[in-house]
Order: structure tokens, then sequence, then C-alpha cells
């Protein structure tokens, strides 16, 4: 069995200055267990390959082992507290509305419609969780471990649903499946039906629709993820299982699919936090769910406190579900111990009816998700081309790119600082603190931005009085109303996607990485630049581009929070959307799909690339040499 | 691959910055004025654009269909918005409420906009009117079925009726404004009547009635009225209109219910002279005309004439009630929306 990175391993083990004596056997231990074939691979199949407690030990013990670095340490904890804690802001200000509401709400809400807001709420997040899973899943396994006609296609088409925004297929399939549709005129012509009582059609605008919409668009967040994961898996290890006569579907349940599931669990959580916070979609399906709840009692009962409180309370269904997904696997350490030992897994070929079967599970989500809705709305963009184009589309093409890859930058930035620190020094603190940070991404956008409004007038505000006070000048709004107002938005927004992914790959760096670079007496800073940063490229990379293409798409904070004449296309669009005008709002859809679609391809063909190289040199990434590379 | 932070955190500073500079519009400047719309650009836009050529002024605008009352209102003083333009009367009655306007004693505004369309202290001002009107399948539904609101209740309308959902700004005004005639419990039985009638869960916005009943899905359907006259400039959408009639309910009583568009002046505006004359002219007749020609709304001055298309539905009956009394009402109606699970 290769096992090629093991020697540096133990030698990094054996140089820690800090590591407690006791523990060397344990690890050694640990060690010598892989290099058996035997005992390894029945180790991998009795437990799910995921390496269990040593390595959690380990990792913890490493932790309390730098103390000598602790000084600088709590540089690092004070910088992510502080970023942390900005970050928070519009989630404290939301939770603070809560408990100022104009009036109680719940009494009526509890005798009225509470209990269908719920209902439909928890049925939507089941839906689009079982949806997402089984798409998702199945399509990762199938491109990352078969060979087919049209693999290397499906690879990255796959994730072009991501690029189209759930209200605008939302549109699309109403459009097309609704009763005065193309579909439906279209059999009761051909069956000579005259009412909509003479036959049964199921009702796009319901609870399963919704459930159907969302699940085309947001799967890739799985895909995404899922796929990451199994090819990041150690091929030495679903070949021990396979040596063993491991069965196709007990190397995926029993291997893969445990290895991959904290990945899985993060896809599947940005998967249900963007479903929660959806409200385009569930309004224009009348489907009512708590976050369309949230809205009428906002907008309704013109009462944003209770709306915050209906948004509290999302949150804690958001807590509940990731806290039990932590707690369900809390005792396993997902660390990959073979993240330097990159071998590529071959393919397995698969002819006649099993490829077509494979074929066919990836076309569906690919057509449904994207081919049909984006001819209809190449179509529409045709058709009204003339009302729709104007010359100030360049400008908003500009500013929705621009934009979103500043956002971008920052969110992963952020991300890794908030990761990092937590690598460096784990304390619960901080833990809690990124956390809650990344709440953001399940709070509705509308109720975000006014998150984002409070403190920033507020600051201005208050700067403005002092100014005035002391030197008579008016320094007026200098936050609020600006772009900087929106990235921040945004960062705050999608800092769960950025981090979550950045955090996935950092884990899987082993901790003897940063031991060994450590005792060779560099900083933590150029170990993050020097080894950890090349080593996540993919997962950096991964970062990027879904906050990218989350931007693109950001339409309800970006209304509230803009400049004056200031347009993205998700706004340009989104003022004939409003009005269910889908030919005036389809060129603009479009360009939407388009520019979102451009780093989507650029970034897997990047992403493949830079697995290949791992794969290629992995010796490459022996800390020591890639210490020596670079300086 | 080599990740340098100083380097994309400067170049991310710099460009932000320069996104900054170049966007944000100063609180206060000689020839701009700045609005808040709750109305979309493509409607403001002709007449925006009417005001600037005439007047030589810049209108600047931000536009988001919730969230703008929140902003102005933590803005506070600082607040570059000199106006804010509004759809519905329940959002001006609530900006009045949040102390966010200030009043106008203009005597353009006054003499161009009747008393019922505008707020008594001068707060808040009508700019269009819109009808809540009824449409009813040309060939399905016999003249003389439906005549006022009340008849939508008719047991003979059973399984007939399409409306959006009844948590919409356009329907709670409605329903307000029966409540403020009829009382709650005469309203309560109206609406539990209209929806035991309904032929579908309430989805979609007034055209996708009017389309269901071109498709036959339904018979009765109640829209705001320029919705008819868009849809006939559409040359996809022309056949739905053309397959229903137009209905002004109540006209032997009371008269149909009418919905604003509205604009009030914040509290803090900056440039308040250059806004005075943005409300003069939306007030005048060249404004007016835009805005009936363009959205087929009923100009609030009431000697412009409605656009041609309107017009051919003859003269009309308005509800007096003053929009301030209905908007008293909102809240019980969007209420008993809930109470008898309309939308379910």
């Amino acid at each position: 069995m290769p096992y090629a990175g093991s020697p540096n391993a133990l030698h990094n083990t054996a140089v820690h200055p800090g590591r407690a004596a006791a523990e060397i056997p344990q690890v050694q231990y640990r060690r010598l267990e892989r290099h058996s074939p035997i005992h390894a691979s029945a180790d991998v199949l009795s437990h799910a390959s995921v390496v269990a407690d040593p390595a959690g030990d380990t990792l913890s013990s490493r932790h309390r082992s730098l103390a000598p670095h602790k000084q600088m340490l709590s540089g690092w904890t004070a910088i992510a507290l502080t970023i942390a804690f900005i970050v928070c802001l519009p989630i404290l200000s939301v939770l603070w509305l809560a408990f100022n509401p104009q009036e109680n709400i719940w009494p009526h809400l509890v005798n009225t419609v509470l209990s269908s807001y719920i209902a439909n709420t928890i049925g939507l997040l089941m839906g689009v969780a079982a949806g997402t899973l089984l798409i998702g899943i199945s399509t990762a396994w199938l491109v990352t471990h078969y060979e087919f006609p049209g693999r290397k296609l499906f690879n990255w088409a796959l994730l072009l649903p991501f690029a189209v925004p759930a209200y605008v297929i939302a549109y699309i399939y109403t459009d097309l499946l609704e009763y005065a549709g193309p579909l439906q005129s279209a059999l009761r012509m051909l069956f000579g039906w005259k009412l909509a009582s003479d036959y049964w059609f199921p009702t796009i605008r319901s609870l399963p629709g919704a459930i159907v919409m969302m699940v085309l668009v947001l799967y890739p967040y799985v895909y995404l993820l899922a796929r990451a994961a199994f090819l990041e898996q150690s091929a030495s290890v679903l070949e021990a299982a396979r040596v063993l006569g491991g069965r196709s579907h007990s190397r995926f349940f029993k291997v893969a699919l445990p290895m991959a599931r904290p990945a899985i669990a993060v896809g599947l959580a940005m998967a249900l936090m963007e479903t929660l916070n959806d409200f385009g979609t569930v309004d224009y399906f009348a489907v009512r769910t708590l976050t369309a709840g949230l809205y009428d009692v906002w907008l309704g009962m013109n009462n944003l406190g209770g709306g915050a409180q209906i948004a509290s309370l999302l949150l804690i269904f958001v807590m509940m579900l990731i806290g039990l997904e932590r707690i369900s696997r809390r005792h396993q350490q997902n660390f990959q111990p073979t993240a330097t030992r990159f071998k590529c897994l071959s393919r397995r070929r698969l002819q006649g009816s099993s490829a077509l079967l494979a074929m066919s599970i990836c076309l569906i989500p690919v057509l449904f998700g994207f081919i049909i809705p984006a001819t209809v709305l190449l179509q529409y963009a045709t058709q009204y081309f003339n009302q729709s184009w104007t010359s100030e589309f360049r400008q908003i093409t500009l500013n929705s790119v621009l934009l979103s890859a500043i956002a971008a930058t920052t969110a992963v930035t952020v991300g890794i600082l908030l990761s990092y620190s937590q690598r460096l020094h784990p304390t619960r603190l901080l833990r809690t603190s990124v956390n809650l940070s990344s709440l953001g991404y399940a709070v509705p956008g509308a109720v975000l931005a006014i998150g984002v409004i409070i403190p920033f007038a507020m600051i201005d505000n208050t700067l403005d009085t002092f100014m005035r006070n002391s030197f008579g000048i008016s320094t007026g709004l200098l936050l609020s109303g600006t772009v900087f107002a929106l990235v921040f938005a945004y960062t705050v927004r999608f800092l769960a996607v950025a981090y979550g992914s950045v955090d996935a790959s950092m884990k899987k760096i082993s901790p003897h990485m940063d031991d060994a670079a450590r005792s060779l007496g560099h900083s933590s800073i150029t170990i993050l630049t020097r080894i950890h940063l090349p080593l996540m490229k993919s997962g950096v990379l991964t970062a990027a581009l879904v906050v990218f293409v989350d931007c693109m798409k950001e339409l309800p904070a970006t209304l509230i929070l803009r400049p004056f004449n200031f347009d993205t296309l998700a706004t340009h669009v989104y003022q004939y959307a409003s009005d269910e005008l889908i030919g005036e709002a389809a060129l603009g859809s479009l360009l939407i799909v388009i520019v979102g679609l451009t780093p989507v391809i650029l970034l897997t063909a990047t992403i493949d690339r830079s697995r290949e190289l791992k794969a290629a040199d992995a010796a490459a990434v022996d800390p020591r040499t890639a210490l020596a590379n670079r300086s | 691959m080599k990740f340098t932070f100083a380097r994309n955190a400067c170049a991310l500073a710099v460009t932000t910055l320069a996104i900054t500079l170049a966007h944000s519009a100063p609180a206060s400047a000689a020839d701009e004025v700045n609005v808040y719309s709750y109305r979309q650009p493509f409607l403001t836009d002709p007449v925006f654009d009417a005001f600037t050529a005439e007047s030589g002024i810049k209108v600047n605008t931000v536009f988001a269909k919730k969230g703008l009352i929140e902003r102005l209102e933590n803005e506070g003083d600082n607040s570059p918005a000199d106006l804010v333009l509004v759809a519905n009367v329940g959002t001006l009655a609530a900006a009045v409420d949040a102390q966010l306007t200030q009043p106008i004693d203009n005597a353009v505004l006054t003499n161009n906009i009747p008393a019922s369309y505008r707020d008594e202290q001068g707060q808040w001002f009508g700019l269009t009117g819109r009808a809540r009107i009824i449409v009813t399948a040309k060939e399905r539904i016999e003249s003389g079925l439906i005549e006022t609101y009340a008849d939508l209740a008719k047991p003979a309308l059973k399984g007939r009726i399409c409306t959006r959902s009844g948590k919409h700004g356009y329907m709670v005004e409605l329903i307000a404004s029966v409540i403020a005639h009829e009382g709650e419990d005469t309203t309560q039985t109206w609406l539990q009547d209209i929806k035991e009638n309904l032929a579908r869960k309430p989805q979609g916005n007034d055209r996708a009635q009017v389309k269901a009943i071109a498709q036959g899905e339904c018979d009765v359907a109640i829209i705001n009225s320029y919705y008819m006259g868009a849809m006939m400039s559409d040359p996809e959408q022309q056949s739905w209109a053309d397959s229903v009639n137009v209905i002004y309910p109540n006209q032997a009583d009371r008269g149909t219910h009418m919905n604003i568009s509205g604009v009030f002046m914040t509290k803090a505006a900056p440039n308040r002279d250059n806004a005075i004359k943005l409300l003069e002219f939306l007030a005048s007749d060249t404004a007016q005309s835009i805005y009936a020609e363009a959205n087929h709304e009923f100009p609030i001055k009431s000697d412009v004439p409605a656009s041609a298309l309107v017009a051919t539905w003859g003269t009309f009956k308005q509800d007096e009630l003053p929009l301030s009394t209905i908007a008293t009402h909102r809240a019980q109606a969007s209420r008993m929306v809930d109470t008898i699970d309309y939308d379910g």
C-alpha cells in the first residue's frame, strides 16, 4: 500500500519541541496501525474510516503544546474577536429589535396562522434537504468515481443551476406549468378538456412546487462540497476497502459517505439557510413560511420588532439544526491525515445501460435547473430585446461584477482569518463568536439590511454630532448608503459560506505541518501564507466562487442599502420581476446567469487542475520543501 | 499561487473607496433632489426626466419595495432623502406615525390635489389614483350579476373567483374600506363568503388573475385598474384583457374603492426648495398626464384626462371616504385575513 508521506509525518511528530513525551507512543501506534494493510483496512471498514479519538487528542494536545507562542496567539485572537464582533453587529441589531416590538404579535399568530407557518417551514426544509442531498451526493459520487460519456462536461455543468436565482426559476416554471401556461394549454387542446376540473395537474404554486424550485438551484452547494470531499478522500483508504472486497455500495455508505459527512453537512447547511431566508419564491408561490410571516408582520402589520422576533426564531431554528449535526458526529474527528499524500483515484468505467443511467442522473438536474430555464430566458430576452436593452447595462453589469468580486475577497479573507485564529487558539469564546457571526446567512436579506443600517447610522450620527459639537463641521453619513455598506452586508450575509468552505479545508491540513514549520522558527503568518493557503487553494477558490455568485444574485439587502442611482443586475431585474413582467426581466436575468457562470467554469477548471498537480507532486507540499522553495 | 494579503487588502480598500466616492450623492447640492422610491424606476423615470428637462434639477433615486422607511428613520437628521414616493396609503400613514414627515403648506398642491387624497396637515399627498375594479369573463358572467363588492359573496360565484393574496396591501386596503363602511362583523362574513367562492388558493399579482380568467380557470377577479391598461399595451397579453368586462363596483351607493400612490417630504429634507419644486411638478398637468398615459393610473388632478383606454370605460363614482380613515382599519383588515385563513 503506497504511503508516501508517512516518514515525514513521523519525523514531524518526533521533532516537535513542545509535545508531551507520553503522547508519542500513542501517535506512533496510530501510524503503525496504518502501516499494516490488514489492520488498517479492518479499521476502515468497521469504523467507517473516520479517524477516531487518537487524532482528536493529538489535535488538542498540539494546541496546548504551542504555549511558547502564546503572545502571538492572543494577537490573532484579538483580531478574530474584533472581526467577529463587527460582523455580529447586524445580527445583534436584529435581536435588539426583537426586544422592542410595536405590539405583541404572538397571541394573534398563535391563534391563527403560526401553526401553518411552522408546518410549511419544516416541510420546506425537509423537502429541500432530501432533494439537495439526493441530487448533490449522487451526482458528486458519479463524477468522481466513475467514467462515463460526458463525465468531464457534467463535472462543471452540474454547477450551472447555481447561477440561476431561485425567484427567476420560480417565475419561469410558473409560466410554463401553470394552468394558463403552454404545457397545460397544450394538454387541454390535445385531450379536449375545457375546465380545470376536467383533469388533474399538480399545482406549481404550492409547497411541493417551492421545494422543487429550491432543490433545483440549491443542490449545487451539496454537490460542490461533496465532490471536493470525495476528490480529497485518500485513495488508499478506498482502495483498502476495495481490496478487502467491499462492494461498491458498501464502499460508498460505509467509507466515503461518512468521511465526506462534515463537508456535506456544510453544503446542506448552506442550502437550508438559503431556503430559510428566501422570500421571493415562497411569496410568489403563496407558501406561508415563517419568512413570509415575518414580512407580513413587518410590512403588513407595520411591526418591525415583531418581524425581528420571527427572524430570531429562524435563527434558533438554524442553531438547532447546526447543533444537532455537530452533536451527532461529536466523536468523529475529521481530519484527513492524508492531505499530503494525494493520489488520484482510478475511476471505474461504466458501460451500456449503467453508463446511460449515470448520464441521466447527471443530466436531469442540469436540464431542469439550467437548460430549460436558460432557454426560456433566452427566448424572452430576444423577444423583448428592444424594450429591455438600455445603454446602462454595461455600467450595471460592471457594478455587479466589481461589487461581487470585492465582497467575495473580503468574505474569504475574513473567513480565513477567523478559521486560522481558531486553529491557533481554539477557545470557547472565539468559537461562539465565530458561530454567531456566521448566522447572517440565515437572516432574511431585508431584515439583515435593517440590521446593517442601525449600527452604521448610529456610528455616522454619533460621529456627526461629535464633530459638530467639537469642531462645528458636519460629517453627515459616511457609511450609510455607500458601497461600503453593501460590501459589509454581503460579507455578513455570506460569511457562513466563505468560512464554512475555508474552515473545512483548513481542518484537513495536518497539524504536524504547523508543528514542523514552527519548530523551524517560522511565524504564524508565514505558516498561513506559505503552507496553509497553497494547500487550501481549492477550498479558498471554492469559497470565493460561491460568495461571488451569491453576491451576483443578492437582492433584498442590495435594494435597501445601495447608494442613489446605483443598480446591480439583480436590482435592475427586480423592478420588472416584482411586477411579474418576465419578458422585460429576462435579459437582465440572463446576464446574471452568464456573468455568474464564467467564474464557475473557470474556477472549476482551476480547482481540477490544482488537484492533478497536487497528485503529481505530493512531495512538494512537504512543509520544509515548501518553505525552502519560497524563501 | 501566492496570496499577498497586503496587496489584496490595499487594492480592495482603494476600489471600495473609489466606488464609494463615485456613487455617494452629496446630502445637499444646489441642483439636486434625492428621492427614496417604493415605485419602480420604469414608472417614475419618465416623470423625473421631464422634471429635470424643465427645471435643470437632477433627481437621484433609490428604489426598493421594503425597508426605505426604516433606512430613513435610522439615518435621522443626516438622511440625504428629501422625498419618499410610496405605493399605498398604509406606508404613508406609517411614516406619519413614525414622525418621519414634515407638513407642507403649498397652494399649488392643495389646489391640484382633492382633499380626500391628501393628509389634512399636508404630511402627505396622493399623486395618482387606482380604482380597485372587478373584472368578469365576457362570455361566462351575465351582466347585472355583480354590481358591488358585496355581490362577490353570492353563492352563484362558488369556485369562480380569483384574487391575489389577501395580505397584499391592495387587498388589505379594500377590506379596510369595507370595514370602514360596513363594520367588522359584516366584513368578516363577506370575506369568509368570498373565500368560499375562490377558484384557487390566492396567488400571483393582479395581472395573473386576468390571465387565469382568459384561460378559463376562473370567471371573476378583483384587480387594480391600471393592470388592464398595461395588458392592453402588451401584444402578448392583450387577449387576456380582451376576455374580460370591467365593472366599477358600488356605483349606486358609496362608489368604487380607490387607492393611491403618494409622496411625503422627509423631516430632514436637505434640499427642501428643490423638493417643493418637484412636488409641485408631480401635481402639475405635465406629470399627471405622463402618469396617466404611461401607467394608466387616474390623474389625481381632476381636470387632467385619463388615458384614452381608461376613458373608454366611462366615468365613475369614486369612494370619497378619506384614505386616512381607511388606513386606520388596515391592522384590523390584516388580522381578519389571518383569522378566516383567507390565503390558506
